[in-house]
């Protein structure tokens, strides 16, 4: 008999939206595991979400200490063993800060805080939430964020859009790339990058809030759906 | 010469001689202090008292009426929704963005300590005009703060209301309302947990610093004078990281039955929180201020005891349990300190360095302080003329353009795109709707919540502008197919000291208390913020009232907007020529005189329940309240949700301008399919509802008989970029 794929999240002290990462899982049919920062156990885990909030108030950079918490340690070997890991928001900051994904997320163009649904065109299926989804295709999820401008050094940037590291990237409802349909600035309109492998992304929009048509869009299903597939994979291996 | 100690604290002489007569003797500075806070407007209630207790407040769905942190209602199947609304508004006039933050803050720690999670904020914000930069500087800065805290600490931000006038330039108000569920059989109150002689008082949380000191006193309980800013250091700072972890920690030590007691520290600091908890029990507490976690070591007694320092709970914990409770709050890396033990016999007595520093009565500062039925004057009114008798020609379209852009109206987009809407994963609906819906976790049910003021109906006439907003914010619930079920209230007025607005406030009072027993919805706890006026210049009376109502299926809810073209557009009730305190008469004629609109409360119960009926068998597609901007504003914003366009015409013989701006109460736009019609009549002419037919959806463009004819894009363009042209920026 097959088992659930075990999908775990960690909550750091700030975390807001971990219980959301897990009901969002399991209502995908996964087996959500919550995870705690200062323990160093992934508990057996199938894939990891670094889910968003405000981890440690984010009084230093955000994700700065969240980074260096003990849990880490465990989850940047998880990664670098071709783990599934998933950050999203101030889990897409801590993964910078953990050196496992490139570049950085900066205070939004504005200067403000922006919460509103937005449109990402897929721009690559090679990674563990984007499986069965095509480049181009069009998926709407909100944002919530005011740190989320993503930016990087030339020798950064170069290499992320060089080698189609670029996952997604904030788009018109139309596809159609523009300042107006950039929440926050982000260099190159990008909304979420992944590592080489593809088995670690990270993203400012919030799959796990875009699951339940009751409450908002649907964008987020497929890649949740996708990070299910691919840990249930690693099962297998 | 320099006052007496006591009223530089804020105490009146014959409040003084009333401690003497408590004490037996002269109090000490401490003792001062305890009491000048304790008994400040803002803690005890001293001139609303007399009033509020004549408010309705019994009900079958009241779980927890006034007089605990918060009120709670019974959503049936052992659910319970606790919500209470607050104000910091004295605190934002003097720093916008910490004021609002730690106004947010402080509305949570109540939900909280009602032993419920907080799952959703409404803020009603009143502000003076956006013409003047340091009106745009509050504004901005109150927005912020709403959103740095309330962003911060996982709690959607899903409604509100922003109006705007004169009298708030000087007195910007900030309300907050907090929204918490919890089982019905957990809640917190003080009678649902027994606390024993010999139990101890755990604070957690934060340390205790000199912010905030006499806020309640010093800030809250007088008028903002020139040189306000000087009360800054009365101004607390909030860290919304440790109310994060208060929240998680409170509700795990709740959920293990840890403890016998909980209570928030707010205003008036520990004195509060320690006397409340020992009153509460019956009992009084030994109070040792050397175990508080201070911030400066060389605190002096008076300063650590009516510190407002935020993010603090005191818990109440048999000693058998305090190991377990210290181990919570050590995982959520909370700082702990066991500060009192209750002792039998109701005395408080306070130590400090092995002395005595203070004692008292627990129960002389929660429970006897003064109590004032104050002076009271209906002001001579002249300009009573309805605006509608004055002639008008001018253009329809631009005056629906005017309208539109008047910042009351106008989409609030600006300030709710920076909050979090979304977080916990229930909101059904948010800002742009007329209710938020909140879902209730793991069931169907909704939880439906609006915040109403009407300030300018007020100040033509508190009784009216009371009653209007009550029922305002019931049809606000009851468009979206709820049923209205209780108040919470928050009542924004001038000085009470003046006769004028003690008549105000006395007028509003009897206003509320006529719509919440004809509407049957009941009071469930409330807020008093007085002092709101400086110089000459008072606040118009503005009681905010935050309805609650209750959806079995949230998936039977309503929307506001038009969902497609060739519905029927149905006008739910009666137009007469009322243009008193309306947008029209303010925004197109300049006119603010007039009295508001009239209101049979029997007519407003029959709409309500048609709604609510006409929901449940789902008649109609859309419904939306047809109250500020009149007809024509009800429309355009039924057309400019999904871009769906309507032609219309006017069901009276009343000039157009007045059928279109007119604000009469009790009155709806609902858009309904062709096949349902008939039953629609039906069921109106059952409740005694006139419905009229007046139009049908459709096409790109809003047509109102010839009056108005223009395209729905231009309107959204006109009512999306009003506020952000305001603040200066490009759109």
């Amino acid at each position: 008999m097959t088992r659930l794929p075990r999908i775990g999240v960690v909550t750091f002290p700030g975390s807001l939206d971990d219980a959301d990462a897990r009901r969002a899982v399991e209502s995908m049919g996964g087996d959500a595991v919550a995870l705690w920062h200062a323990d160093h156990d992934l508990a057996g885990v199938d894939a990891v979400i670094l889910p968003g909030g405000f981890s440690y108030g984010d009084y230093l950079r955000c994700g700065a200490i969240a980074a260096r918490a003990p849990i880490m340690d465990e989850v940047g070997g998880f990664a670098r063993r071709g783990g599934p890991v998933l950050g999203i928001c101030n889990g897409f900051q801590v993964l910078c800060e953990a050196g496992l994904l490139d570049g950085a997320l900066v205070r939004n163009a504005s200067l403000r805080f922006v919460c509103e649904d937005v449109w990402l065109r897929v721009e690559t299926a090679q990674t563990s939430v984007t499986l069965g989804l095509t480049p181009g295709e069009l998926v709407q999820i909100p944002v919530k964020h005011g740190e989320g401008r993503w930016v990087a050094t030339a020798e950064q940037l170069d290499r992320v859009e060089g080698e189609g590291l670029v996952v997604f990237r904030y788009s018109g409802r139309d596809g159609v790339l523009s300042d107006a349909a950039n929440p926050n600035g982000a260099t190159n309109h990008i909304a979420g990058i992944r590592n080489d492998a593809g088995n670690v992304v990270g993203l400012m929009p919030h799959p796990e809030h875009a699951v339940d048509p009751d409450v908002g869009p649907t964008g987020g299903q497929p890649l949740l759906a996708s990070l299910l597939e691919t840990a249930l994979a690693g099962v297998g291996a | 010469m320099t006052e007496p100690l006591h009223r530089q604290l804020g105490l009146e002489d014959d409040e003084h001689d009333r401690i003497v007569a408590t004490l037996g003797r002269a109090p000490n500075r401490a003792e001062l202090a305890m009491y000048s806070v304790m008994w400040s407007e803002h803690c005890s209630y001293k001139s609303s008292k007399v009033h509020l207790k004549t408010l309705p407040i019994e009900g079958d769905a009241v779980l927890v009426g006034p007089g605990q942190d918060a009120g709670a209602i019974d959503a049936g199947d052992g659910d319970a929704i606790v919500f209470k609304i607050e104000s910091h508004s004295h605190p934002s006039a003097i720093e916008p963005y910490q004021g609002a933050a730690t106004g947010v803050g402080g509305i949570v720690r109540d939900i909280v300590s009602m032993g419920a999670r907080p799952v959703a904020l409404l803020d009603p914000l009143m502000f003076g005009p956006l013409d003047d930069a340091r009106n745009r500087w509050l504004f901005e800065g109150v927005v912020a703060g709403i959103g740095g805290y309330g962003n911060c600490i996982g709690v959607p931000t899903v409604g509100g209301e922003i109006r705007f006038a004169d009298a708030h330039s000087s007195n910007p108000c900030v309300n907050v309302l907090c929204l918490g569920f919890a089982k019905a059989d957990e809640l917190v109150t003080s009678q649902s947990l027994e606390a024993h002689a010999g139990s101890l008082m755990v604070l957690y949380g934060a340390a205790t610093g000199r912010d905030g000191i006499g806020g309640v006193s010093v800030l809250a309980s007088a008028t903002l004078e020139d040189g306000a800013e000087a009360a800054r250091p009365s101004v607390q700072i909030g860290d919304p990281f440790a109310e994060k972890l208060l929240i998680e920690a409170s509700l795990e030590l709740i959920d293990a039955e840890l403890l016998e007691g909980l209570q928030d520290l707010g205003g008036a600091g520990i004195t509060c929180a320690l006397s409340e908890s020992a009153a509460r029990a019956g009992m009084g507490a030994d109070v040792d201020l050397d175990a508080v976690p201070l911030r400066a070591a060389d605190m002096e007694p008076f300063e650590i005891l009516t510190s407002e320092s935020q993010e603090r709970m005191l818990a109440i914990v048999h000693p058998s349990k305090l190991d377990a409770v210290l181990a919570v709050c050590a995982r959520w890396g909370l700082r702990t300190a066991v500060v009192a033990t209750l002792v039998e016999g109701g005395t408080l007595t306070i130590r400090h360095r092995g002395e005595v520093v203070a004692q008292m009565p627990a129960r002389s500062l929660v429970d006897e302080g003064p109590e004032y039925d104050r002076p009271r004057a209906a002001p001579v009114r002249t300009d009573t003329l309805d605006p509608a008798l004055t002639p008008f020609d001018g253009d329809l379209t631009e005056a629906l353009r005017t309208v539109l852009a008047a910042p009351g109206i106008a989409s609030k987009r600006w300030v709710w795109r920076q909050y979090d809407r979304v977080v916990q994963g229930n909101t059904v609906a948010g800002p742009e709707s007329d209710a938020a819906v909140i879902r209730i976790p793991g069931t169907l049910k909704g939880a439906v919540v609006s915040s109403d003021g009407k300030g300018r109906f007020g100040r033509l006439d508190p009784y009216l502008g009371a009653m209007h907003a009550v029922a305002e914010a019931a049809r606000n619930v009851a468009v979206t197919g709820a049923r209205p079920v209780a108040i919470t209230n928050c009542l924004n007025f001038g000085n009470p000291e003046r006769p004028e607005v003690m008549w105000q406030f006395a007028e509003s009072i009897r206003g509320m208390r006529d719509a919440c027993e004809a509407l049957d919805t009941p009071v469930t706890g409330g807020n008093v913020s007085f002092y709101n006026e400086s110089g000459e210049s008072a606040i118009d009376p503005t009681p905010v009232i935050g309805m609650l109502g209750l959806l079995s299926d949230h998936r039977l809810r309503v929307p506001s907007a038009f969902p497609s073209p060739g519905l029927a557009i149905y006008l739910l009730g009666e137009t007469a020529a009322e243009l008193g305190g309306s947008e029209f008469a303010e925004a197109v004629l300049g006119d603010i005189g007039g009295m508001p609109p009239a209101l049979d409360l029997a007519k407003e119960r029959a709409l309500l329940d048609l709604l609510v009926a006409a929901a449940g068998e789902t008649l109609v597609t859309s419904a939306h309240d047809c109250g500020d901007g009149g007809l024509a504003a009800a429309l355009a914003e039924c057309a400019i949700g999904l871009g769906h366009g309507f032609a219309v015409s006017l069901p009276t013989d009343l000039p157009s301008h007045v059928a279109l701006f007119s604000e009469s109460a009790s009155r709806a736009v609902v858009s309904v399919p062709a096949v349902d019609e008939d039953r629609l009549r039906e069921l109106a002419a059952a409740h005694h509802v006139p419905a009229a037919r007046i139009g049908e959806t459709g096409g790109p463009r809003a047509l109102i008989d010839g009056a108005v004819d223009i395209p729905v894009t231009e309107l959204a363009e006109v009512w999306e970029t009003a506020i952000p042209r305001m603040l200066g920026e490009a759109v």
